[in-house]
């Protein structure tokens, strides 16, 4: 744990693989711009691995000011040991404020670590961070600029706000696409800090033998338009009217939970909680009752058409548009009307 | 050659299966109304370590932090084949975040002693945090590996492990002593095997025989009491029938690392998520009612 450091940085773990910046990385650059504005300090970008060629200078169009790049070829794939001892090791010497990880598998397998080592907090799986003044209930005392930590709990049936009042650095993993991804600006300026760190070579116990990553064939995120179906379709047939929908606007086919559970459609297409989270210019929710666990990963989408036979589901709730009928009747009145349109 | 396991278990209220009974009409949540569970992944841990076990021998004790109630899934475990069970309860431990929670699992397992495995389910459900288990194996001072979805082979001190990280996969070699957590499409966990539970339903934590005691005697001295529970104790121990309750003097805690003085975080606000019925436009399920909103869309350009 570090004291609290009002000068401190905000800071954000820069995700890469194999050269590749993780998309919540640089969402993540976008928030701690906006937070290091409100505070008045510099934002920060933790890099390490082996082959970071144009990275740093890609963090810093995305809004960062100082990149500390950790180069080393062991660093190559992603261990928790080495990460966890570059982390520390940089907290320790920098002292920032916020360090803030995606929610990744990899965020949080590294970022709970780092908190441990530390002994530090950690709140995960946040869906949103805002700085504000805080007034402690217990001690009455009041702390200027601390980071509010908001996340679902509880199955998705609560949103709680977790503060660290002294014990700093303020850390939180962040969900993947709750950020908004900001356009880049190739004409900032910012600083690329080499930093050595030693790794004794006992970090490198876990040997890897084998490694396989799917391309996620499903690109829910990137998404402008997201068509989704839920149990009310009813059939791994009837799914086909989404699908058709979905290539009638032009977008990508979603689905709820209980449309992967009843083996409608595979689980890379689940929105929500366990699934991806969204936000696109358009969501239409076909059959989909809307449990808490789905909207969370849904309803920050700028616009919502929900269909639902039942008039009372909670989906109309975050709905903008709400149309209670049969799917099977209103979709092909959907696709007819848009194809007129063309 | 036979390995030792250490498998943390917790118990959780039913978030899964929220029903309208446990919805309030305000929204909110009814959390007495939830059933007590066995998290579900540390389930999948369980059985990770029992595999172990049936392999290569060696021992599975079973541990877990809470309120006397949970000794419920300890017992839950000793049915499914653990061989030993530990409930750490303390007041004291009330209000810990994951950081305190981890540091007195810690200090539970290097009580327990000698180890090769810790197994963790990878998340519990009323948290989904997936701290603790990094969080512990740090303070143990050995690694972690989550995710894990299948043990391939542990040959001379070194288990072999297949992670699945979602959009791919892995698969590591890693000395022990490892801490893994394990997710949930791991296993199919076997189910109580119906010789244990006629054995083990009847064993019991501490705390709990005292309860017992109070309730069936209202009427005996303090003194009296303590003698039946004694006894009781003595018995059960002699049946191997009683599970270890250890508070956080027998494990040797720091205080000021556990509890809400040993929390970094504190929860500042809570807000129950209130299903609000406010304005949305309703649409006739009519050809004109669906022209109308596709044309409104085009207008406000959500449609291009």
């Amino acid at each position: 744990m570090i004291e609290p450091n009002r000068a401190g940085e905000v800071w954000v773990f820069a995700e890469q693989q194999d050269g590749v910046l993780h998309d919540v990385a640089l969402e993540l650059c976008g928030k701690a711009r906006e937070l290091a504005d409100q505070l008045g300090v510099q934002a920060g970008a933790v890099l390490p691995g082996a082959k970071l060629d144009g990275l740093p200078q890609r963090l810093i169009a995305q809004g960062i000011d100082n990149v500390y790049v950790v180069e080393d070829e062991r660093l190559n794939h992603f261990q928790t040991l080495p990460y966890a001892r570059v982390l520390c090791h940089l907290i320790e010497r920098h002292k920032p404020q916020i360090v803030m990880y995606g929610a990744t598998a990899l965020g949080r397998d590294l970022a709970p670590r780092v908190a441990s080592e530390m002994r530090a907090g950690m709140t995960a799986d946040c869906t949103d961070l805002e700085v504000k003044d805080v007034e402690d209930p217990r001690t009455k005392e009041v702390h200027k600029n601390l980071l509010l930590q908001i996340r679902p709990a509880f199955g998705g049936n609560i949103i709680a706000t977790i503060v660290n009042y002294d014990w700093w650095p303020q850390m939180a993993t962040v969900r993947e696409g709750v950020m908004p991804l900001l356009d880049p600006d190739p004409q900032r300026r910012g600083q690329i800090l080499r930093e050595d760190v030693v790794l004794d070579e006992s970090l490198f116990v876990i040997k890897l033998v084998e490694r396989h990553v799917e391309e996620r064939r499903v690109n829910l995120k990137g998404a402008r338009v997201i068509v989704a179906g839920g149990g009310g379709v009813g059939s791994r047939e009837n799914f086909r009217l989404i699908y058709d929908l979905a290539a009638a606007i032009g977008g990508a086919v979603g689905a709820s939970r209980a449309a992967v559970d009843g083996g409608f459609i595979g689980k890379e297409h689940q929105v929500g909680q366990t699934g991806t989270t969204v936000r696109p210019a358009l969501y239409v929710a076909a059959g989909i009752s809307g449990a808490v666990q789905h909207r969370a990963g849904m309803e920050e989408s700028a616009k919502i058409i929900a269909i639902n036979t039942d008039k009372d589901a909670p989906i109309f709730s975050v709905a903008h548009y709400g149309i209670v009928g049969d799917l099977k009747k209103i979709i092909p009145l959907l696709i007819k009307t848009l194809k007129e349109k063309r | 050659m036979p390995y030792d396991s250490i498998v943390l278990v917790k118990q959780v209220p039913d978030t899964a299966n929220i029903t309208g009974d446990v919805m309030r009409d305000d929204g909110t949540v009814n959390r007495a109304a939830l059933p007590a569970v066995f998290n579900p992944e540390d389930l999948n841990a369980l059985e990770t370590a029992l595999e172990v076990r049936d392999q290569y021998g060696g021992t599975v004790t079973a541990v877990t932090m809470g309120p006397p109630k949970a000794a419920d899934i300890l017992r839950a475990c000793l049915f499914r084949g653990a061989d030993r069970g530990v409930l750490v309860t303390d007041r004291r431990a009330a209000a810990s975040d994951t950081l305190a929670t981890s540091y007195i699992l810690a200090q539970a397992v290097r009580t327990v002693g000698r180890f090769d495995f810790v197994f963790a389910g990878r998340q519990a459900i009323d948290g989904d945090t997936a701290q603790v288990g990094p969080q512990c194996a740090q303070k143990l001072g050995i690694p972690q590996v989550t995710y894990l979805e299948k043990m391939i082979h542990v040959r001379d001190r070194v288990a072999r492990i297949r992670r699945n990280f979602g959009d791919g996969w892995e698969v590591v070699d890693a000395p022990l002593p490892v801490l893994t957590t394990v997710i949930g499409t791991a296993n199919s966990p076997r189910p109580p095997a119906a010789r244990r539970v006629m054995r083990f339903k009847r064993a019991r934590v501490e705390a709990e025989v005292t309860a017992e005691v109070k309730a069936e005697l209202p009427q005996s001295t303090e003194d009296d009491r303590k003698a039946d529970v004694a006894r009781r104790l003595t018995n059960l121990k002699a049946e191997g029938l009683l599970i270890d309750q250890w508070s956080l003097d027998d494990i040797q805690a720091d205080l000021s690392r556990c509890g809400l003085a040993g929390s970094p975080t504190k929860v500042y606000r809570v807000q129950s998520i209130v299903l609000t019925k406010e304005g949305y436009t309703e649409i006739p399920p009519t050809e004109e009612g669906i022209r109308q909103l596709i044309h409104e869309l085009v207008v406000d350009r959500t449609l291009g």
